[in-house]
C-alpha cells in the first residue's frame, strides 16, 4: 500500500517540475543542443546555404587555420581584449567603486553620472565615441589640439583603434562600478579598525583586509569580462565601419576589421564567413574554437570553491 | 556611515593641536576625494554634453572644430522623425523589447521557480546548464539557428526568429530570478502548502507577490538587451529595412547622412534617451539585478 503511494507521489513530483521546467526544456533543446550538434556537423561540411551541404573532411579546419587570413589577427585581438581590456576595465572598476565609497557630498549624483554610460545601446555609444574620436572635426582632437597634444587617429590608425576601443569599455563601467561599491561596503568594519590599532597604513589596509575581503568579486568581475571580451562584436564592427566612411545598407562588403584588421574579432569573422562569404561550413569551425574558449572560462568560473554562482544547497 | 556619524564629535572638541591637524587632513582629503570625483565625473559626462552640444549644431558647424553650436538648430531633431523608416524602426524596437519582455518574464519564472525551491535529481546539473547557456556567445550557434529560422521556417527579414525564442526561457533572466527567488524564506512556502495550496496556486498567490522587485530587474534587464541588440537584427533583418530596430538602424542613418554628424548625432541621442529615462523611473530594480547577478551566490 504505501509503495504504491510513495511511487505515484513520487511520479507526481517529477511530473510537476517537468512542467515547471518545460519551457526551458525546450529551449535548451531547440536553441543549445541542437544548434551545438549542428554547428560541428557543419564544421566537417561544404556548405552555401544553396546547393546541399557535401562532406568536405577538414578542409573548412584547415583552411580557417592556415589559409583564412583574418583569423590569426582576430584571435590576437580577441585575446588582446581579454588580457589588456578586461584588466584595465577591473582595475579602473575597482577604482571608481572605491571613489564613489569615500564620496561624501554629492554622491547620489556622482554614482547616477558614473552608472549612466553603462546604459548606452551599445551602437549608439560605439557612434558616439566615433564622432569624438573622429580625427578630422571630433571634439576630442579639437580639445587635445588645443592644448597643444599632438592628436592621433584614434579609430583610423591600425595602433590607436584598440586603446579607443578601450577607452570606450571603460566609459561604460558602471556594471562593474555597482558590484565593486556593494563588496566594498560589505567589508566588515571591524577588520579596518583592528588593521588601524595595528598601524597598518592605508595602503597596508587595502592590500591586507580590503583585496582578500572582495576577491571573489573581482575574480567575478574578471571572468564575466573574459566572456564579454570573446563575445565582443557590435563596438568593433560598427567603430570601423563609421571610420572607414562605407555607406551602410543591406549586403554591402566591407573591409572586416577596419584599420588593416586592428578591429577584427572573432565573433566578427563568424559573421564574415558565414553571411558574408557564404562559407557556413568554416564559420562553424569559428564558431567551435569561439566556444571552446568561452567555455573553459565558464567551467573556471563554475569551478572556484566559495564560488559566486553556487548551485545552492 | 559611521565615519560621517563620528566626525561632529570630533569637531566639537576643544582644538587642540592633535584634533586641529585631523580636521585639516580630514579637509584635504575631501577636497582630494572630490576632486577625483569631478575628474572621473567629466570624462563620463563630456561625451554626453559633445554628442547633444553636436546634435543641434547646423550642418555646416558640425563638419568644423567647434564645440558649441552658434545656432541651436532643434529642428535636427525633426528633421530625424523624417527619416524614412526611423518611426517604423522606432515600432519595431518596441514590439521587439516589449512583446519579448512579456514572454522571456512568463516562461522564465516557473523555471526559475523549479530550480530554487525544488528538490529533484538533476537540478544542479540544469543549474549549470543555464549558466552555460548565459555564457555563451551567441554567434556560436548563430549559423544553424540561421538556417533553420530562414531556409527551414522562411522567417528571414522578420522579427520572428528574434522574439519566439524569447517564448522559452531566457538564461541570465531564469538565473537572476532564481538568484530572487532563493532569498524567499521556505517557511513562506510551506505555510502555503498546509493551507492546501498546490504548486501553482503557491507560486501565483504567495511567491511572485515577494517576488516583484526581481521580476522587475529581468523585465528591465530584457528590455534594454532587445533595445540594445545590433547583432540578432543584423543577422535576421538585414535584408528588410521594414523590420529593422533603432539599434541595427541607427548605424545605417550614418550611411544615410555619412558626413551629417549634427543629424547622426540626434539620431544618436534618441536611440540613448529612453533606456536613461527608463532608468530614472526604476533605478532601484536596475541596481539590484546588477548586484543580485554579480555578488549574492
Amino acid at each position: 500500500m504505501s509503495t504504491v503511494t510513495l511511487a505515484s507521489k513520487r511520479r507526481r513530483a517529477a511530473l510537476r517540475t517537468a512542467a515547471f521546467m518545460s519551457p526551458w526544456l525546450i529551449g535548451f533543446t531547440v536553441f543549445f543542443a541542437y544548434p551545438m550538434i549542428s554547428t560541428l556537423y557543419f564544421s566537417f561540411m561544404h556548405y552555401d546555404g544553396f546547393k546541399p551541404p557535401t562532406w568536405s573532411g577538414t578542409k573548412n579546419w584547415t583552411y580557417v587555420f592556415e589559409s583564412y587570413p583574418y583569423f590569426w589577427p582576430a584571435l590576437r585581438n580577441t585575446l588582446w581584449l581579454v588580457v589588456i581590456t578586461v584588466t584595465l576595465r577591473v582595475l579602473f572598476g575597482l577604482g571608481i567603486g572605491l571613489l564613489i565609497t569615500k564620496i561624501k557630498t554629492g554622491a547620489g549624483v556622482f554614482r547616477t553620472l558614473f552608472y549612466l554610460p553603462y546604459l548606452a545601446p551599445p551602437v549608439a555609444a560605439t557612434m558616439a565615441f566615433a564622432f569624438l574620436f573622429n580625427p578630422g572635426t571630433g571634439p576630442v582632437n579639437s580639445i587635445l589640439e588645443k592644448v597643444g597634444i599632438p592628436a592621433p587617429g584614434w579609430f583610423n590608425d591600425p595602433s590607436w583603434s584598440k586603446p579607443a576601443l578601450t577607452l570606450l569599455f571603460l566609459w561604460g563601467v558602471g556594471d562593474l562600478m555597482v558590484i565593486f561599491m556593494a563588496a566594498l561596503l560589505d567589508v566588515p568594519k571591524e577588520q579596518y579598525e583592528a588593521a588601524e590599532l595595528d598601524g597598518a597604513s592605508a595602503w597596508q589596509r587595502f592590500r591586507y583586509v580590503t583585496i582578500p575581503n572582495i576577491s571573489p568579486i573581482i575574480m567575478f568581475a574578471v571572468v564575466t569580462g573574459v566572456i564579454a571580451a570573446m563575445q565582443c562584436y557590435t563596438q568593433p564592427l560598427v567603430a570601423g565601419k563609421v571610420a572607414s566612411g562605407v555607406i551602410q545598407g543591406a549586403g554591402t562588403l566591407f573591409e572586416p576589421g577596419y584599420p588593416e584588421k586592428s578591429t577584427l574579432t572573432l565573433p566578427q569573422l563568424i559573421y564574415n564567413l558565414g553571411f558574408q562569404r557564404f562559407d557556413y561550413g568554416s564559420a562553424c569551425v569559428v564558431a567551435l574554437v569561439l566556444f571552446a574558449l568561452s567555455m573553459a572560462f565558464t567551467a573556471f568560473l563554475m569551478r572556484r570553491r566559495g564560488g559566486l554562482i553556487q548551485a545552492g544547497d | 556611515m559611521t565615519q560621517v556619524m563620528d566626525r561632529p564629535v570630533e569637531l566639537k572638541e576643544p582644538a587642540s593641536p592633535a584634533a586641529r591637524t585631523a580636521r585639516r587632513k580630514a579637509l584635504l582629503e575631501w577636497i582630494a576625494i572630490h576632486s577625483l570625483g569631478i575628474a572621473a565625473a567629466l570624462f563620463f559626462t563630456l561625451p554626453f554634453v559633445f554628442v547633444f552640444l553636436t546634435s543641434l549644431m547646423s550642418d555646416d558647424q558640425a563638419l568644423s572644430r567647434d564645440l558649441i553650436p552658434h545656432t541651436w538648430e532643434w529642428s535636427n531633431y525633426q528633421k530625424v522623425f523624417d527619416t524614412p523608416g526611423f518611426l517604423t524602426w522606432w515600432k519595431n524596437t518596441l514590439l521587439y523589447a516589449g512583446a519579448g519582455t512579456v514572454l522571456v518574464v512568463v516562461s522564465s519564472i516557473p523555471v526559475a521557480y523549479a530550480l530554487a525551491k525544488f528538490r529533484f535529481r538533476g537540478r544542479n546539473l540544469s543549474l549549470m546548464l543555464v549558466i552555460s547557456m548565459m555564457m555563451l556567445p551567441p554567434q556560436v550557434v548563430v549559423i544553424p539557428m540561421y538556417l533553420f529560422w530562414a531556409k527551414q521556417l522562411d522567417l528571414s527579414g522578420t522579427l520572428w526568429p528574434l522574439i519566439i525564442p524569447l517564448a522559452f526561457g531566457d538564461a541570465f533572466s531564469i538565473f537572476l530570478l532564481r538568484q530572487f527567488l532563493m532569498t524567499i524564506p521556505n517557511e513562506y512556502l510551506d505555510a502555503a502548502k498546509v493551507d492546501g495550496c498546490g504548486d501553482l496556486r503557491t507560486l501565483l498567490k504567495v511567491v511572485l507577490p515577494m517576488a516583484k522587485p526581481g521580476i522587475a530587474a529581468v523585465a528591465l534587464f530584457q528590455f534594454f538587451n532587445a533595445w540594445n541588440d545590433y547583432f540578432g537584427p543584423q543577422i535576421y533583418t538585414s535584408e528588410n529595412p521594414g523590420a529593422w530596430t533603432l539599434s541595427y538602424g541607427l548605424e545605417s542613418f550614418k550611411g544615410a547622412h555619412h558626413t551629417d554628424w549634427n543629424l547622426t548625432m540626434a539620431a544618436t541621442v534618441l536611440v540613448m534617451a529612453p533606456v536613461i529615462l527608463v532608468f530614472f523611473f526604476a533605478q532601484k530594480a536596475f541596481v539590484e539585478g546588477v548586484t543580485l547577478t554579480g555578488v549574492k551566490g
